[in-house]
């Protein structure tokens, strides 16, 4: 299992993905360059927080166009694993992979908290090491995380099952109080129709190394290896 | 023949989208007094100049822009004006 992360001027989350996944998941991983069109024989295409391209235009616009983008597209077209976090989400959002958009926070302030999330999924790839309606802390650190869908889009990502995390309170409630960010249906992080592609505001690889003050989102990275070795 | 033309695009947020800056701005007008305004809304505005063969080929290619780039569908929509600019 290959990871590939991907690096915008102005990505500040890609060398704390490469920590878990080169360092504390001792897999190998290739930084890919966002003018480098070749993302090389990679597994998983992680897209990390930040602010490509200084967010100008809207969070995630100019990066879309990007040759490293161009081949992640095509890469999840053929069912490859990608997964974006936070700027990453957006992108992936800007580009079509996911559907919707994140928009200023409901409150207009750039939060950075450490905030529970219910595991709406664990058939997934991303989730099979969690349990279902388990609720995990990770970090969120967000201006423009409120996610927001129209009608019909909404209705058929929880039609689908597309919803994978969810804002809640600690014990897994999830109602509007438990919502930092103003998001429809406390969405936190969404998946495309066939799982391949997860996109998610809150920072897995931020609550990975326990030096640091919690693990829940080790297991994301981990489910990843755990399917891998199950599909070989 | 190739033609010089000045474009001022305007994108709104969406009426069914919800603009929490746009609401932020009115109660700063309230407080200042204007206890007359309804609603505030925020959008952007982006000139582009662009040289092109006809109005016709600017204007679609500035539809493509706004379409792929400088507007996201999803949250916004867009107006275009389009001013050709002397020859020179």
């Amino acid at each position: 299992m290959k990871f590939g992360v991907i690096t915008f001027p102005g990505s500040n989350c890609d060398r704390d993905v490469v920590y878990i996944t080169r360092d504390i998941l001792k897999r190998p991983t290739h930084r890919i360059w966002h003018e480098d069109s070749d993302l090389g024989d990679v597994d998983v295409v992680v897209i990390p927080g930040g602010f490509s391209y200084g967010d100008y235009l809207r969070c995630g616009a100019v990066a879309q166009f990007s040759p490293a983008m161009r081949s992640a597209i095509e890469f999840a077209n053929q069912g490859g694993l990608v997964l974006g976090i936070c700027n990453g989400f957006q992108i992936l959002t800007e580009v079509g992979l996911l559907p919707g958009a994140l928009m200023r926070n409901r409150d207009m302030r750039f939060i950075c908290d450490r905030t529970p999330l219910k595991v709406e999924r664990t058939d997934l790839t991303w989730t099979s090491n969690y349990a279902k309606g388990q609720v995990v802390t990770i970090p969120i650190a967000h201006g423009e995380g409120c996610y927001y869908a129209d009608a019909d889009t909404l209705k058929s990502l929880e039609d689908n099952q597309q919803v994978v995390f969810r804002y809640s309170s600690p014990d897994g409630v999830v109602d509007e109080s438990n919502n930092p960010n103003g998001s429809l249906n406390n969405i936190a992080g969404i998946c495309n129709k066939t799982g391949n592609v997860l996109g998610m505001m809150p920072h897995p690889e931020r609550a990975a190394d326990a030096g640091l003050g919690g693990t829940d989102g080790l297991s994301l990275f981990e489910s990843i290896l755990a399917t891998a070795l199950s599909a070989v | 023949m190739t033609q010089t033309y000045q474009a001022q695009v305007y994108v709104t947020l969406r009426p069914s989208v919800l603009d929490p800056a746009g609401t932020a701005v009115r109660s700063g007008l309230e407080h200042m007094g204007y206890d007359n305004v309804d609603k505030v809304r925020i959008g952007k505005y982006i000139e582009v100049s662009l040289t092109a063969d006809s109005e016709e080929a600017a204007r679609s290619q500035l539809d493509r822009m706004c379409d792929q780039l400088l507007a996201n569908p999803v949250i916004e929509n867009y107006r275009i004006e389009l001013q050709a600019m002397a020859v020179v």
